[in-house]
């Protein structure tokens, strides 16, 4: 043997080949079929290109098919993990043009399920996170509490995942007389449950190594690409359409917008998108209990049902916050029962969009995190 | 546990089982299926309920697998467009034998809601690969699940492996006469 030699060298005059890696549309952490065009140099990211269109389920051509009323099931079905805060916005956009006032109790009720849904989805966004990290124990505790939600859900509208609850002028059916104990009694074990995730994961030193300082989306990228939701509040964006263009009720509650700060890292990582998500619950939680106060127990969801929707002719964009970001639907109507057209701005898709631009320069490993963290849907992406 | 019990006991030979050996290979085949992690669409988030501490697949044997290679059986779980249909094609081609489809959903037994306007729709996953149990449901819920698997445990405890052929054919025989 001979004596070892100190090789001196430059990183970039090493002679690297690029490789180009395809990563799904079957592959565990790309939540659901995404395809990733992943361009290396050794175990850098050089280039992402993702491509979409597995999902694609033809929403604006069942948009000029279907009647109005029809078209909700397949707004469920978009972002089918948060189908309650899918169909407000567009309920409330047909509401605003026929000039359709909801009852008070309806208005307090979807509250509480679309920030009950809120809380449901982060804990998806969360646990399968962890699941990208590694940790399978989360998983298990998030979704066992999220049962308890899809109960609720499910003794309202009788659906445990797309529930066609929201109605244009109300809901489809009233609640159960132990609702509001019930909704108490989640939010509590929703507390509880958080305070663990807080020791079991996100606090943890292994899972901070991992994500802090990866993927950092300053906050001017973020809104050139249009993100919005915990992508853009991760970022230091104060972002929060129920704040910013306050729908329904919201001015009635009191809660605060979280935005994160660079607690473990620097502003705009995995760590703080992440973390947002796990505050906004908190926040859930106390718009929550402030709007089961308030809410009044009596009075008829259905009264203001129209019989015949047929909104006059118009157009219309309507926003709502939905736990991914700002979802809005821009409604052409003609008159007639079926929609002319109906065009969805879908919140995942343009988080998406993003993505190329924070994973470059990352190792390969971290591109998991980095879409693991940026949460998107795909039948919200294709549509 | 009742097997064990049983050949504790003298009267059955004290450890040792009878029995033809294509029963134990169904018995072992159907209390260890081994699944592909793979979530197509809407109905994968139940399915992912499913593999939660609620309803635990897991005592069924089933642990997932993310390489087609190393599993027994696959579940489509949602909708297959046309861009997807070539891919679930070759996921299914690249799984070793025995192998088994459960489809899960309407979308994926029939179309589902995108039967009608759905011009990027399969109408029916079986239209590109066999399927052995349909769960209906939109999304099915997650017991229906669990008694789809219990369903395709029985069917492979009844599968024949030894003289496959001369039996089927045996068998297609009796149901021609059964017809006539
Ligand atoms: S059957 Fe229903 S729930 Fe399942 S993928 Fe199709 S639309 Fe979604």
């Amino acid at each position: 043997m001979g004596e070892t030699k100190k090789v001196e060298f430059e990183y970039s005059q090493i002679d690297s080949e690029r490789m180009r890696l395809n990563v799904g549309p079957q592959h565990p952490s790309t939540h659901g079929v995404l395809r990733l065009e992943v361009e290396l140099d050794g175990e850098i990211v050089t280039e992402v290109i993702p491509h979409i269109g597995y999902l694609h389920r033809c929403f604006e051509k069942h948009c000029e098919k279907m009647t109005y009323p029809q078209v909700i099931p397949y707004i469920d079905r978009m972002d089918y993990i948060c189908a309650m805060n899918n169909e407000w916005p567009y309920v409330m956009g047909i509401e605003k043009l026929m000039g359709i006032e909801v009852p008070e109790k309806v208005e307090y009720i979807r509250v509480i399920f679309a920030e009950l849904n809120r809380i449901a989805n982060h804990q998806i966004a969360i646990a399968t996170f962890g699941l990208d990290a590694g940790a399978f124990t989360p998983f298990l505790y998030l979704f066992r509490d999220r049962e308890f939600i899809l109960s609720i859900f499910e003794k309202a509208s009788g659906g445990r995942l797309l529930y066609n609850y929201y109605w244009v002028g109300g809901l489809a059916a009233d609640v159960h007389k132990e609702f509001k104990e019930d909704v108490l009694s989640i939010v509590k074990q929703v507390r509880e449950t958080n305070k663990e995730i807080a020791d079991l994961l996100l606090y943890n030193k292994i899972f901070i190594e991992r994500v802090a300082n990866v993927g950092i989306l300053p906050a001017d990228v973020a809104i050139s690409y249009g993100c919005s939701g915990p992508v853009a509040r991760g970022s230091g964006l104060a972002f929060d359409l129920r704040k910013d263009a306050p729908y329904s009720i919201y001015d009635r509650f009191d809660f605060d917008v979280v935005t994160g700060h660079g607690e473990v890292g620097t502003v705009g990582d995995c760590f703080d998108r992440n973390i947002v998500r796990f505050h906004e619950m908190e926040q859930s939680c106390r718009i929550i209990e402030q709007a089961i106060e308030q809410m009044p127990m009596d009075g008829d969801v259905r009264e203001k049902l129209p019989k015949k929707i047929r909104p006059p002719k118009g157009e219309i964009y309507t926003k709502a916050e939905n736990p991914k970001g700002e979802l809005g639907f821009y409604i052409v109507s003609n008159g007639t029962d079926k929609p002319e057209r109906i065009k969805s701005r879908g919140t995942s898709f343009v988080n998406l969009s993003v993505l190329p631009e924070i994973s470059k320069g990352y190792l390969f490993a971290d591109l998991i995190m980095i879409l693991g963290s940026v949460d998107i849907v795909l039948g919200e992406v294709d549509r | 546990m009742g097997l064990l019990n049983k050949l504790d006991d003298p009267y059955y030979g004290g450890g040792i089982i009878l029995g033809k050996v294509e029963d134990i290979l169904n018995w072992g085949r159907s209390k260890s299926d081994w699944y592909l992690q793979f979530g197509l669409a809407c109905c994968a988030i139940e399915f992912m309920a499913v593999n939660a501490s609620h309803f635990d697949f897991m005592r069924f044997g089933c642990i997932p697998r993310t390489s087609p290679r190393q599993a027994d059986f696959i579940i489509i779980s949602g909708t297959v467009t046309f861009k997807m249909a070539e891919r679930i094609k070759v996921l299914y081609e690249q799984m070793a034998e025995p192998k088994y489809v459960i489809s899960m959903g309407s979308c994926s037994n029939c179309g589902g809601p995108y039967w009608e306007h759905g011009y990027h729709v399969l109408k029916g996953v079986d239209r590109i690969i066999p399927v052995d149990v349909y769960i209906p449901g939109c999304p099915p819920r997650p017991e229906a699940l669990e008694e789809g698997m219990i369903r395709l445990q029985e069917k492979i405890n009844k599968q024949a492996i030894f003289n496959k052929r001369k039996r089927l054919a045996e068998e297609e025989k009796q149901e021609l006469i059964i017809d006539n």
